[in-house]
């Protein structure tokens, strides 16, 4: 049966129905906690990422709110990635990256000649999609980043991975055997200790790049569980393939999508949309977005 | 507006040791680089007007005058050729046969490979040990010929053969190989026309590199005969010969001070046909790999 | 075809065999007089004590492992974890060129400029000669350096780019990622780049020859004049050693020291790298 739309395009069944499940499970406008203004953390200008000679994703025009989730969701290849590695300059690491336009954290330029990148990083911290523990002991793992930055006791340092493997969610599966290596523990325990890590280190942002694709259906739902509650003290931003995961946890959704380059038939992405996790689900403006949260497109 | 800052804020000590950390890391190749320099420089120093062309018209010749390279050159040629005629073809030709012939997960596959491998190791003087032992005099009793130098490099540098055209062969994609096989041809044909032509540029390169080792050897052959005094070049496998790494020796332990420059010349000579040689296999492995 | 695989069987067999005779062969005559102090085969009387080869040879080692395992690893670091791909492709060739040198002619360099130069100015224990165990260490060290250098890159390199990622995420610097993070987890391939560098150490002859000499005597200053068991060897095999003779006998049994010292340095190289390969792949 056809669900109604507006340019009379005949649905797959299947896809309305899932569409439907995610137009049912996007829930009430979250409110921010209302102790921290729910202003905007990050302002980006007109900017464009290219490697070399290939733009991955260009004039892009958003304000990301802090204390909240903001979820990146597209086809592949639109350079949502890309874009969310600029936020915190991991792109750095890689030769011939370049970041045009302004991306404002906080009010600063993040790649003005006196930013350091390593201060932006140990305030912007990220979890990648395949869960990369370092190959040691569970403690040493989240003792990292304390360690490299500031100088602590060791009680004190006890104290900041106990408090960090709490926040993750993980402390009551791990906590007799912190110094048993990181690489024996499940997929889904390995993210978590990779958000452990991160929090080690007291960021103002997490940035989450597909966190949870390589995971299964029951540790992906404990990390957006996780989610949210960390967005109560945090500025998530999570780049995601999967549309329920996106109505699910994120206040915010950013939609992107490609555009062929007329010159040079290379694609290029770009934000198309950005609003209220409701109204990209529910009341789109921009028929592309309508295309793929509808399921007709991606 | 912002009370934070992005500067940077490194305590003095973390600055410290990346600042210095880097330093040290780039100073390492500085070395490296400063070396390889600096002995050429010494070379050209100690060399003091012997870098002539009468050095590669004489012979050696105990006065300082007259003394050439010219038996140490034809030797290396001759010693060196034969060992990579040897050498080369079966190296690659078992190459070929541990890798599309035989299961690797055979034991003796393994058994072989660990062979290969551990002999690559081996010090050369041991192979000079060897060739005494079995060549040289033993059972074949060649004495101290080409024919048993060239025997021994031969030896030497058929391990590095075999494992540098193993993984050579081991890159061509299998792709290559299934759609050959998919068109019926057989698994000799699909060596032969297919996997050989894509491996040949890596092997060639490898086959360079080792007989470029092959070409400064001087352990081995020092216990076979090569530091003999030699003022002809060889004729047949039977001849008497000398090579240039052990020509060198001879004229650098000589009490004649007039001798060590001769030595620091035909060093800077060794080094420009290594250095040619190596630079050759390199040109090639960067053409073929722009090409891939 | 197989020939040329089992040529390489052959050829293993026929070290073994041309060693294990010969050795037996020494034993028999010499017996417990290798435990001797003084190390004279060829002379007359001839003494057989190890023990001033033993002391050579682990000067000439220990002092090339000082050398080369660090400037080898910061080589291997800057190479794998600061250079640009363009710095690399042109770094990568100057480690090749530095392993190129024939041992020949960096004896020439030990010889002429190492020993007079560095050692016999500037050791300030005892009389150093114009041959010295400190300058044979020194050049060996050189010599074994891009070993170090080319191994552990390609160990360094073989480390998931993940885990880099994940720790500049955390605020660290590149010297941090590559001390506390790169080397590491890479830490068994840097181990059997050392293991084979060793190895190469001990069978170098070349440069032991003619850069320590071939007195051996039992000293404890590096200073001083040594011969290795490698140089030995060298040295004997110059005069034609009629054989079966002590001479030859000798040549022999420390040629099958050498052999197995190297051969079994190499199995746990090449054990611990195929450890190495199976984490990372």
């Amino acid at each position: 049966m056809n669900t109604e739309n507006p340019s009379g395009v005949r649905i797959n069944p299947a896809t309305a129905r899932a569409s439907q499940e995610i137009r049912a499970a996007v829930p009430p406008q979250k409110k921010s906690n209302a102790t921290n203004t729910n202003h905007a953390i990050f302002s980006l200008n007109d900017v464009s990422v290219s490697y070399g000679d290939f733009i991955a994703v260009s004039k892009v025009n958003m304000e990301i709110p802090s204390h909240s989730i903001t979820a990146f969701i597209g086809p592949s290849g639109c350079g949502k990635s890309t874009l969310i590695r600029s936020l915190n300059r991991t792109n750095d690491l890689i030769p011939g990256a370049k970041v045009g336009g302004k991306i404002m954290y906080e009010g600063i330029d993040l790649y003005a000649s006196d930013s350091d990148a390593v201060e932006v990083r140990r305030r912007i911290g990220m979890v990648f999609q395949k869960p990369n523990p370092f190959p040691k002991s569970i403690y040493d793992n989240v003792a990292f980043g304390p360690r490299v930055n500031y100088r602590q006791s060791k009680s004190e340092l006890d104290g900041i991975v106990e408090s960090s493997l709490k926040s993750a969610a993980l402390w009551d599966e791990v906590k007799n055997r912190l110094k048993e290596s990181a690489l024996g523990l499940s997929g889904g325990q390995q993210q978590r200790l990779c958000i452990a890590r991160s929090l080690a280190v007291n960021p103002d942002v997490i940035l989450m790049d597909e966190p949870c694709s390589a995971l299964d259906p029951i540790a992906t739902m404990k990390i957006e569980d996780l989610m949210i509650e960390l967005a109560e003290k945090y500025t998530i931003v999570i780049v995601t393939h999967n549309m329920q995961q996106a109505s699910r946890v994120a206040s915010y959704t950013a939609f992107f999508s490609t555009e062929v380059n007329p010159d040079n038939d290379r694609r290029t992405g770009q934000l198309v949309e950005f609003d209220d996790t409701r109204n990209i689900f529910l009341n789109p403006t921009d028929p592309r977005t309508e295309a793929y949260v509808t399921g007709r497109v991606g | 507006m912002s009370t934070i800052s992005l500067k940077r804020n490194l305590s003095r000590s973390r600055l410290f040791k990346e600042n210095f950390f880097r330093v040290l890391v780039s100073l390492s190749i500085f070395f490296a680089l400063g070396f390889i320099l600096f002995v050429v420089f010494i070379l050209f120093l100690q060399s003091r007007g012997a870098l002539n062309l009468d050095l590669f018209r004489n012979f050696p010749s105990a006065r300082p005058a007259n003394a050439g390279i010219q038996s140490a050159i034809f030797g290396s040629i001759w010693v060196v050729g034969i060992a990579a005629l040897v050498a080369v073809p079966i190296g690659i030709v078992a190459a070929i046969f541990l890798e599309e012939f035989i299961n690797p997960n055979n034991r003796i596959a393994k058994i072989i490979d660990l062979n290969v491998r551990n002999l690559a190791g081996v010090p050369a003087v041991v192979f000079g040990m060897v060739g005494l032992a079995f060549i040289a005099r033993g059972s074949l009793g060649w004495g101290f010929t080409v024919g048993t130098a060239a025997l021994v490099l031969a030896m030497m540098i058929l391990p590095v053969v075999i494992i540098v055209s193993r993984e050579s062969i081991r890159a061509v994609p299998s792709s290559l190989r299934d759609g050959s096989l998919a068109l019926g041809a057989t698994q000799w044909q699909t060596v032969w026309r297919t996997v050989m032509p894509s491996a040949l540029p890596s092997i060639a390169t490898g086959a360079i590199l080792s007989v470029s080792r092959a070409m400064g050897e001087s352990a081995p052959l020092l216990l076979l005969g090569a530091l003999a005094f030699v003022t002809y070049n060889p004729e047949s496998l039977d001849s008497d010969y000398t090579i240039l790494p052990l020509i060198i020796f001879r004229y650098a332990s000589d009490a004649k001070e007039e001798f060590h420059a001769i030595a620091a010349a035909t060093s800077l000579v060794l080094m420009a046909i290594l250095f040619l040689m190596n630079l050759t296999a390199i040109l090639i492995r960067d053409r073929s790999q722009r090409k891939a | 075809m197989g020939s040329g695989a089992v040529f390489s069987v052959v050829v293993t067999f026929l070290i073994i065999f041309s060693l294990i005779p010969t050795t037996i062969r020494f034993l028999q005559e010499v017996g417990t007089k290798v435990f001797g102090t003084s190390w004279g085969p060829l002379f007359e009387p001839a003494t057989f004590g190890l023990l001033p080869l033993i002391i050579g040879t682990m000067w000439v080692v220990i002092i090339a492992v000082i050398v080369a395992v660090p400037l080898g690893l910061a080589a291997a670091i800057y190479m794998s974890e600061y250079a640009a791909p363009t710095t690399r492709r042109i770094v990568k060739p100057v480690v090749e060129v530095l392993a190129g040198i024939p041992t020949v002619v960096l004896g020439l360099f030990g010889l002429y400029f190492v020993n007079p130069e560095l050692v016999q100015k500037y050791w300030p224990i005892g009389e150093p000669t114009a041959y010295t165990a400190l300058g044979a260490g020194l050049v060996t060290g050189i010599l074994i350096l891009p070993i170090v250098a080319t191994i552990s890159d390609d160990a360094m390199r073989s480390v998931p780019g993940g885990l880099r990622e994940a720790a500049f995420a955390l605020g660290s610097t590149r010297s941090e990622v590559a001390t506390k993070v790169v080397v590491g987890a890479s830490l068994s391939g840097i181990m059997a780049a050392v293991i084979l560098a060793v190895s190469r150490a001990f069978g170098e002859t070349t440069v032991a020859l003619m850069v320590a000499g071939s007195y051996a005597q039992l000293t404890l200053n590096p200073g001083d004049a040594m011969q290795t068991m490698a140089s030995f060897i060298g040295f004997a095999g110059i005069g034609d050693q009629p054989v079966d003779s002590t001479g030859y006998r000798t040549i022999f049994f420390v040629g099958s020291m050498l052999f197995t010292i190297t051969w079994i340095l190499n199995i746990i190289a090449l054990k611990v790298i195929k450890r190495f390969r199976e984490v990372y792949e």
